[in-house]
């Protein structure tokens, strides 16, 4: 069950959007950005708002990839597995993330809740492959070794805030 | 601030001049490349470091007496994707018009010292050709941008795409004008059929057919889309279009919804693409409170709203119908045609569905005419294309280029060639849904006809250069597992077929693979090509087919010897003692984690093949370098 302030929050961003079918996919969008995740709780409620079936809201959320139902880290790395990035050896730069962080392609989320590693098809910086996103800002021209320092700089961000 | 509304085309006319003397007045222009190539590259620091530096300094106006109108501080500017990505951060000064290469933020006050204040060259910044060693001052004088002419690109790149103003003093909706004021509805429709300009989203279908369908269909409420859902890997042009110039593909939208009758426009971007996203949203409410989008377009009584819809990650929604599906609130899938989008698409109302790159080819064509555009390109690909040129190439990046080029024109002069002076191998043109072209094929013409009869498309416009260290068999494994992840599942033969032919590539570059499994991978990629629902089920198949063509030795080679010729295939590597190194230490056999490695004190240890899973402990734990990959 989840607090109160969640719906709060929610009826904020429905009261942004008409109530109707095509707002369904920029709400889950601003819901995800809110939560790092859409709490599955939350379906029925928007799906009951702008008058769609809680499986319709359930089978739109559960089709796109970048929806998540699971919590994700503070810290999103999309590592790019474009046919640029996957030429210039991006998949070492994503096992050196997974095997520093003990994430695999099954959990993709530290325990901490600090990172979350994950594939992207493309990020559109393929002249400067291989390449990674952190939450918006992508990093170009990754090694294994600049993917180890990054990560030390992400931890020193976040032990300060 | 409000900004008044503009009512009218000389109204425009006289802005547009004055915002041209405003930039005129700038003594000196800096301008920061702020695509995302650039920015992930640092771009923006530099331009705060500018921006810093130049409220600090006076200019005298004698740099440039001739335009100078008395301003005495430097202008710093963003400006969008200058396309030579890998260099950047590039920053180019005007009116010198010099171009800096891999600018950083140290360089920044050598810059205003030398270059700024005293009108000289930092030379260690210049681009240097690569053959000849010449230092080059500008961007004419750069291969990379001497073989290309820039259509849709011209102003990515010397304008800042956070300013309507540059854009307008730069010609931004002068075509909406001109249609608006001088054109009939119908005239719009003619001119862009007569320029014969084709669909840039890769069905290469002729756009103006599309327009004069829509027109003419009896239901009134009409929408106008923009696919920018640009899902292709290897693939950024329409990104760079969006982020550098996004008025141009508006002011193209704006132009499609008079000619159509469309009252209201959705613009469909990957979430992937947050830049393009915000520049997007910028500029339409730029255009709106300048009466440009809106109600009464211009005081012409003409309007159209437009909105922007962002993806969620799904490659399908690059198909027509699971675009306008997703636009709708629903599952991106791709249902069954007819009724086509021009009759039922968006609401299922009439709808014009063309990519980014084809709107923004639109201002061009209505202020220049239909005869202009002919005359670029070849008779049935007329115009120009962007490809975004990557992979093994020594100057990746932003191209533009008339059709009818060759491939080896764009990949050896404007790309300067393979990088490490490594061996061409095949340029992979068309992503998911396209092929690889060989060394053979480098000098056919690149056209939408043409490459077709090579078994490729030309697609949105990916070019990913392969040398002789790609494996090819690996290449087709790989879009396999890329169209079978992105398969939406509502088809038997792409969700079931793509599936099947991932399995039989991955056994193949495992070693696994029987000779069989070739005719097998053939029979599947026919059934799937016939049968499929949607444009991308039937392509899935065409990257294995492509290389099975042209490659057919590297297959062999997989199945019949066990090796992978470019040594990629992890799993046909072979981790080999060499006998004369090894001091029989034991460390490696101490180290490897399945105890592959046996041997006895003074004789050379051995890797038990049947064994060995390829992790490579062993190199690292060697102290004599004695084991290598064979």
């Amino acid at each position: 069950m989840l607090d109160s302030s969640f719906y709060t929050k929610t009826d904020e961003i429905l009261s942004k959007y008409p109530a109707q079918e095509r707002s369904l996919i920029p709400i889950i969008h601003e819901i995800q950005e809110t939560y790092n995740y859409v709490p599955i709780e939350l379906l029925p409620y928007i799906a009951k708002h702008i008058g769609i079936t809680e499986t319709k809201a359930y089978s739109v959320a559960s089709f796109y990839e970048r929806f998540s139902f699971e919590p994700k880290g503070k810290f999103i790395i999309r590592v790019c597995d474009g046919t640029a990035c996957h030429v210039r050896q991006s998949l070492p730069v994503l096992e050196r993330l997974r095997s520093e962080l003990g994430l695999s392609d099954k959990k993709h989320t530290t325990d901490d809740m600090l990172f979350t590693v994950e594939t992207v098809s493309c990020l559109g910086a393929c002249s400067l492959a291989p390449a990674l996103m952190v939450n918006e800002h992508v990093h170009p021209a990754m090694t294994p070794d600049k993917a180890t320092e990054l990560l030390k700089e992400l931890r020193e961000e976040a032990s300060k805030s | 601030m409000t900004v008044a509304k503009i009512t009218g085309h000389d109204e425009l006319n006289v802005l547009r001049q004055n915002y041209e003397d405003e930039i005129k007045s700038e003594p000196v222009r800096i301008l920061v490349c702020a695509g995302t190539g650039c920015q992930a590259s640092g771009s923006l620091k530099i331009w705060e470091k500018m921006s810093e530096l130049a409220k600090n300094t006076e200019v005298q106006i004698e740099f440039a007496p001739e335009i100078a109108h008395g301003k005495n501080h430097p202008a710093v500017h963003k400006s969008g994707c200058l396309g030579f990505c890998e260099q950047g951060p590039l920053v180019r000064i005007e009116p010198l018009g010099v171009l800096y290469t891999k600018v950083q933020p140290e360089d920044c006050e050598e810059i205003f010292e030398t270059t700024v204040k005293n009108k000289e060259i930092v030379h260690r910044l210049l681009y240097k050709n690569k053959i000849t060693g010449e230092e080059c001052f500008n961007q004419d004088e750069i291969p990379f941008y001497k073989g290309q002419t820039r259509v849709v690109l011209k102003t990515c790149g010397t304008i800042d795409p956070e300013s309507i103003e540059e854009a307008i003093s730069a010609g931004a909706y002068q075509a909406l004008a001109k249609a608006l004021f001088t054109m009939s509805q119908e005239d719009v429709i003619k001119t862009v059929l007569d320029s014969k300009l084709r669909g840039r989203g890769g069905g290469g279908f002729v756009a103006g057919k599309k327009w004069q369908q829509v027109a003419a269909q009896p239901e009134k409420t009409r929408y106008v889309v923009c696919n920018g859902d640009e899902g292709d890997p290897g693939a950024f042009m329409d990104c760079s279009i969006m982020e550098g110039d996004p008025h141009r593909m508006i002011e193209g939208m704006i132009i499609a919804a008079y000619a159509v009758g469309a009252q209201e426009g959705y613009i469909y971007v990957r979430a992937e693409y947050p830049l393009a996203v915000k520049r997007l949203t910028l500029a339409i409410k730029q255009a709106t409170e300048r009466g440009l989008l809106g109600e009464n377009i211009l005081g012409s009584g003409f309007n159209f709203k437009l909105n922007i819809n962002r993806g969620a990650g799904a490659f399908v929604c690059g198909e027509g119908s699971a675009l306008t599906a997703s636009i709708e609130g629903k599952r991106g899938m791709p249902r069954v045609k007819p009724p086509r989008t021009v009759e039922q698409g968006l609401f299922e109302k009439p709808t014009v569905l063309n990519n980014v790159e084809t709107y923004a080819n639109v201002p061009q064509i209505i202020l220049s005419g239909a005869d202009w555009y002919r005359s670029i390109g070849t008779p049935d690909s007329p115009g120009t294309k962007t490809f975004a040129l990557t992979g093994a190439v020594r100057n990746t990046g932003l191209v533009e280029v008339p059709f009818g080029i060759t491939p080896r024109e764009i990949i050896f002069n404007i790309g300067g060639g393979i990088r490490d002076d490594k061996k061409f191998k095949a340029v992979q043109i068309g992503g998911p849904s396209g092929g690889c072209l060989t060394e053979a094929q480098l000098d056919e013409p690149l056209d939408f006809d043409s490459v077709k009869k090579l078994g490729v498309i030309v697609g949105s416009g990916g070019l990913v250069v392969m040398d002789e260290n790609t494996c090819m068999v690996e290449v087709a494994r790989f879009f396999m597992d890329f169209t079978h992840r992105e398969s939406c599942g509502k088809c038997v033969p792409c969700r079931e077929g793509t599936l099947r032919m991932l399995e039989i590539l991955e056994r193949i570059v495992a070693g696994q693979g029987e000779m069989e499994d070739i005719d097998k991978l053939r029979t599947l990629a026919d059934l799937i090509i016939h049968t499929a629902l949607c444009g991308l089920g039937k392509s899935a198949p065409l990257p294995v087919v492509s290389t099975l063509n042209s490659f057919l030795d590297e297959y062999e080679a997989h199945i019949k010897d066990k090796k992978c010729p470019a040594h990629v295939c992890q799993k046909l590597k072979q981790y080999v003692i060499d006998p004369e190194k090894c001091k029989s230490c034991s460390k490696c056999a101490r180290g490897c984690p399945v105890q592959a490695i046996h041997g006895q004190p003074k004789m050379p240890y051995e890797i038990d093949q049947t064994k060995c899973i390829k992790c490579g402990a062993c190199i690292s734990a060697c102290p004599f370098k004695a084991i290598y990959v064979a």
